[in-house]
């Protein structure tokens, strides 16, 4: 154990802590920002549109890190379920963080809204108007906005899990410091 | 966290710390998604203020649901860009789309029992950008606040004749409208009516100076006082039949776009007040409406009028109107899209 990699590089933790700070604000800005009318709601999804595009286009980059880096294995005394529950969870995550955004736009082209983000840049719509696919994308983005969450809240559990009662290392091959005086890193 | 691994945390209160950080993370986004302030103004309360007794009008805008849609050109005099690097002030001409309507949540009201009448338009300019906006007939807004037009919808479908005197005690702005809706004349035809959009934006000019202004759409035709005992003879739909016959017997029909400048000290916040008379006005180009078509399956029929949607040089401002229509104008497009099937495209009946 020793010997392989036993923490994710230093590029791949940095992504993960950034793009999880600003999908857990997404997250939030999405429920709070289709539930008034106040002034906010203007800057709210402007952020929302703007922040979404962005994480879809680290989200990208992401995986190609994770591809030619690949990950520090799973301890070995992980129960099998763990393990499974760990791969699918972090397969669901990926899928949350690339899935969102394009629904998200998705629904906004179905909806002959113009996408403009942050700064005046507008994206071109590559879908016509349509009621159906609008509704479609619409519930799947608001319904799955929730899911994610709750898929959030459970990585967090997990991580917590790993970091506070096995105390496995799993935790520390993401940490941006080290969670124990064990060895300095970097 | 802990200094070092020989003082182990204790297992129950890690398992409780990480019970609290669950539990306290979905209470404060179920905090934010508003499911414990039902206090908290929202598109869905408002929409709820909106619904008639009668039951909401499944597959329509929840108001304004009455309308007609047109297709045309806004021809730009050049004269606006002095106030706002906006493209579709560029002397030229670019497409429009619109929808005339009723201010009301029946669609299937009768057209002499609407007191507001209501133009929504979409100008597209070269490079892409949209500029939306919807506008309406009176001269003042109702109200200074969405949470005053929330209360005023309330009061007004309260059967009680006290509900509305303590709402008009409580917003003496309303005051100024309701004097409109009781002595302006009314007219026979959308083509008599001024529209304005009574919200206060920012022009930013090509110097980076900022203009407060709103704006109108002014007929060109000379409107005709009618009774309403008279309009009340000529049939539920007789405002849609008028604008079909007109433009086809008389041709393409006109409004011209006017801008006003704030003066100083002029309320931008509160669409409910007048600007005072003889603030600078800027004749910015003209509205041609070439072609009327049915809403059923008409072009206005899937667009928002969203009036914050808007091309660069034109932004909000504190007038909290804009942000209240829109999260509210989106989910009224959201509901109506996905009850498309209760309003058919095709078919010549009315719902």
């Amino acid at each position: 154990m020793s010997n392989a990699p036993h923490r994710f590089a230093l590029i791949q933790r940095l992504l993960h802590w950034l793009m999880a700070a600003c999908i857990i604000a997404m997250l939030f800005i999405g429920v709070g920002m289709v539930s008034t009318v106040a002034q906010t709601y203007l800057p709210l999804i402007l952020i929302h549109k703007t922040l979404g595009v962005t994480l879809l286009v680290l989200v990208v980059i992401r995986l190609a890190l994770r591809l030619h880096y690949g990950a520090p294995p799973l301890p070995a005394d992980l129960p099998p379920a763990m393990k499974l529950g760990a791969r699918l969870s972090h397969l669901a995550l990926y899928g949350f963080m690339i899935v969102m955004p394009l629904l998200g736009l998705g629904m906004l082209w179905a909806a002959a809204y113009p996408v403009v983000l942050y700064g005046g840049i507008r994206i071109p719509a590559l879908l016509p108007q349509s009621d159906i696919v609008h509704t479609l994308l619409w519930n799947a983005h608001f319904y799955l906005g929730f899911a994610f969450f709750a898929l959030v809240l459970l990585h967090l559990a997990a991580g917590l899990f790993h970091a506070l009662i096995r105390r496995d290392g799993v935790f520390d091959a993401i940490a941006l410091l080290p969670l124990r005086d064990r060895t300095p890193v970097e | 966290m802990n200094q070092s691994g020989n003082v182990p945390r204790s297992r129950l209160g890690s398992l409780v710390l990480i019970a609290a950080v669950l539990g306290g993370g979905a209470a404060v986004f179920a905090y934010t998604a508003g499911w414990f302030s039902p206090g908290r103004l929202s598109p869905e309360r408002m929409i709820a203020a909106l619904t008639p007794p009668s039951g909401a009008p499944l597959g329509h805008r929840r108001n304004h649901a009455k309308g007609i849609c047109f297709t045309g050109v806004f021809e730009a005099n050049g004269n606006g860009v002095e106030l706002s690097r906006a493209k579709v002030f560029e002397r030229g001409s670019y497409p429009a789309l619109g929808r005339f309507n009723l201010g009301t949540a029946d669609p299937n009201a009768v057209d002499a029992t609407v007191r507001v009448r209501g133009l929504g338009l979409q100008i597209a300019a070269a490079d892409g950008e949209e500029w939306r906006m919807a506008l309406i007939n009176p001269p003042v807004f109702a109200v200074s606040t969405p949470q005053a037009f929330h209360d005023l919808l309330i009061a007004s479908g309260k059967k009680d004749p006290e509900a509305m005197k303590i709402f008009i005690q409580a917003n003496p702005e309303f005051a100024a409208f309701a004097d409109w809706a009781k002595t302006a004349p009314w007219t026979a035809s959308y083509t008599e009516e001024p529209y304005h959009g009574l919200n206060s934006f920012i022009f930013t000019d090509a110097k980076g100076g900022d203009h407060a202004v709103r704006w109108s759409l002014l007929p060109t035709v000379q409107p005709v006082p009618v009774s309403l005992a008279e309009l009340e003879k000529r049939g539920p739909d007789f405002l849609e039949q008028e604008i079909v016959e007109r433009v086809r017997t008389a041709g393409p029909q006109r409004w011209t776009m006017v801008t006003t400048v704030a003066g100083p000290g002029d309320p931008t916040a509160d669409p409910s007040k007048a600007w005072p008379e003889g603030r600078r006005t800027v004749q910015v180009g003209t509205l041609v409406v070439q072609r009327i078509e049915q809403e059923r399956d008409g072009p206005c029929r899937d667009i928002n009028f969203d009036p914050t949607v808007l091309p660069q040089g034109i932004r909000v401002s504190d007038d909290p109107f804009p942000a209240a229509r829109s999260s509210v104008y989106r989910k009224s497009y959201d509901l109506r899209a996905a009850e498309a099937s209760d309003y058919p495209r095709t078919g010549t009946a009315r719902p």
